[in-house]
């Protein structure tokens, strides 16, 4: 179920303003790609146009192609709403439904796809939390709040709710920004998890833990003060952290700047 | 609490310091006397009302020799006086929730389409008219009624007779354009900005991760409001509602003008005539005599107990589900 994406020549804008420029790279199936830089430089930017969420804000807009398996995303006759329902997406901040339960938040997703049957449902809820390393401890309590549950608890119910309708892709915003430790750790587990089966695109501010976690590496910075964010390098994370081949990503890691 | 026990409080746990803080400011003890202030006025303004109400109310409930919660009568200023609420409580609630039938879903939809369908210019300039809707006057409203809706809905009753009588609302001997239902469209267009202003502020206040959660989801524009405004929208959509309610079970005079006079207990909502607490007091007060006085103002006073008890019912609707807001 893990796709490829290529991306090729992208552009992103909030109405004037180019927020990131000429992005070309390619992303593997079944594998974790990290995008590490300064803030402000594009990254979250990047990764919402992955899964056209971008354009949901007001005036901004995507030029540029992002092809899912040869499907050209931003394609004529392509509805935003399809490509969101097979490229998940868990954000920086957790946020599940307020109103929702526990059980209600994991099926959310399934019930836009007119899933309904209570034992499907029950079935898909169990593997979903399972997948999300959640279910030994809701089990007991699926109808109480979602958002009773602790940062790193609630996190990982929006891991399961974005798993639950089995997606292609799984987009991370830096997801354990608002996380204790203990609670990124386990949901650095999980995400090692989750590559045998997703492809993985994961945003972080933290250099160990791109270290950590991912296959790949893309380093972003700003084109110059004023200017918009591009794509420094792409390359497997152990050659970037250890030799990479641009002098601005050699710079940011060693905390030379950013 | 009083001064007092504050001050005790505040010396129990901070210490002589932090009582000399709180007390030596000029500026501290205005603010928190003229708060203090304002909150014994209200409470002081409710309690002079109901007061008020009570005691002006209690010559004529003693005077009374009918049942004065089920009789159908209402003649206070005869001897023996015998009179009741029953066709006036009935007249004011189904007017009144006939109103919040109409109003509440096209105000929803009005704020729903504000908030999340129309582009910015529209969405501020029908704003803009929904409030002005709220600004103009009651007579206003009842003269309109009277002069312009009362005939077209003498056409609507007799159509709604003539082909949905079988529907019991529908149905009666008589039909007429100043009945219960042309009463409850008319409040219905006056409680509609009330309940339309306050939804769209709270639809506005949706927390913005909610939406793009489900937006991430793969959810269309209606989905997302189904998952993630609604719900979250749904205690103060209910708190719009019941303020609207409130309106509605107390306006006056747009509601004398479009009813007739009194005309029993009836569901048949096309039948001419019909009365409310406030419509029947504005109509009736000038001409009676100090009982008949009296008497109105002891159905004010159940009017003021059906507000009351309406205002609870919402709040209780609203802490129900309140482990999941």
């Amino acid at each position: 179920m893990a796709k490829r994406i290529e991306v090729s020549g992208l552009n992103a804008y909030y109405g004037k303003t180019r927020a990131i420029e000429d992005i070309s790279m390619t992303i593997e199936p079944r594998s974790v790609t990290a995008f590490i830089g300064p803030s402000g430089c594009g990254k979250s930017t990047f990764l919402r146009t992955l899964n056209r969420m971008h354009e949901v804000i007001p005036s901004a807009r995507v030029e540029g192609k992002v092809l899912l398996d040869e499907v050209d995303l931003y394609g004529a006759g392509v509805d935003p709403v399809a490509v969101r329902r097979v490229i998940g997406m868990v954000f920086q901040r957790p946020n599940p439904f307020p109103t929702m339960s526990i059980y209600e938040n994991v099926v959310a997703g399934l019930k836009l796809n007119g899933v309904r049957r209570k034992g499907q449902l029950d079935e898909i809820v169990e593997k979903s939390l399972r997948g999300a390393n959640l279910w030994n401890e809701v089990k007991d309590r699926l109808g109480r709040p979602g958002a009773g549950l602790s940062g790193g608890q609630q996190q990982r119910l929006c891991i399961a709710r974005a798993i639950a309708v089995e997606p292609q892709v799984l987009l991370m915003d830096e997801p354990c920004s608002a996380l204790d430790p203990i609670s990124t750790l386990a949901i650095e587990d999980l995400i090692a998890n989750l590559k045998d089966q997703y492809t993985i695109v994961i945003v972080t501010h933290n250099m160990q833990q791109a270290a950590r976690v991912s296959d790949r590496t893309a380093f972003f910075n700003l084109a110059g003060p004023g200017k918009p964010g591009r794509m420094v390098e792409i390359d497997e994370t152990n050659k970037i952290f250890t030799n990479p081949g641009e002098k601005a990503t050699e710079d940011y890691i060693t905390g030379r700047f950013g | 609490m009083t001064s007092e026990t504050l001050e005790q409080g505040a010396t129990g746990a901070l210490g002589g310091k932090a009582r000399k803080m709180s007390t030596g400011r000029l500026g501290d003890r205005l603010f928190g006397l003229s708060a203090k202030g304002s909150g014994i006025v209200l409470l002081a303004i409710m309690a002079a009302i109901a007061v008020f109400l009570i005691v002006k109310a209690l010559p004529a409930l003693q005077s009374d020799k009918a049942n004065f919660i089920t009789s159908q009568e209402w003649n206070p200023d005869a001897s023996p006086a015998r009179f009741g609420i029953a066709q006036l409580a009935f007249g004011t609630v189904l007017s009144s929730v006939l109103a919040l039938i109409i109003a509440t879903p096209i105000a929803i939809g009005i704020a729903l389409f504000i908030a999340f369908y129309a582009p910015r210019r529209l969405a501020d300039g029908l704003g803009y008219v929904v409030d002005l809707l709220a600004a103009v006057p009651s007579i206003v409203y009842g003269l309109w009624g009277l002069q312009f809706f009362v005939p077209k809905m003498n056409h609507v009753a007799d159509f709604l007779h003539g082909h949905a009588s079988w529907i019991p609302l529908f149905g009666g001997d008589a039909v007429g354009g100043r009945c219960l239902l042309t009463a409850g469209i008319v409040l219905a267009i006056m409680i509609l900005p009330i309940i339309s202003s306050i939804s769209r502020e709270i639809f506005l206040q949706v927390p913005r991760p909610n939406v793009e959660a489900a937006l991430a989801l793969g959810a269309t524009r209606w989905e997302v409001i189904r998952m993630a405004v609604l719900p979250f929208g749904r205690s103060g959509m209910i708190s719009a509602s019941m303020l609207g309610l409130g309106r509605a079970l107390g306006e006056t005079i747009a509601v004398a003008l479009v009813l007739g006079s009194a005309a029993g207990i009836s569901l048949h909502i096309l039948k001419p005539g019909g009365n409310t607490f406030a419509a029947n007091i504005a109509n009736t007060f000038g001409m009676a005599g100090p009982n008949g006085q009296s008497a109105l103002i002891a159905s004010g006073l159940v009017l003021f107990v059906i507000t009351l008890l309406v205002n609870m019912a919402a709040r209780a609707v609203v802490a129900r589900r309140k482990e999941f807001v």
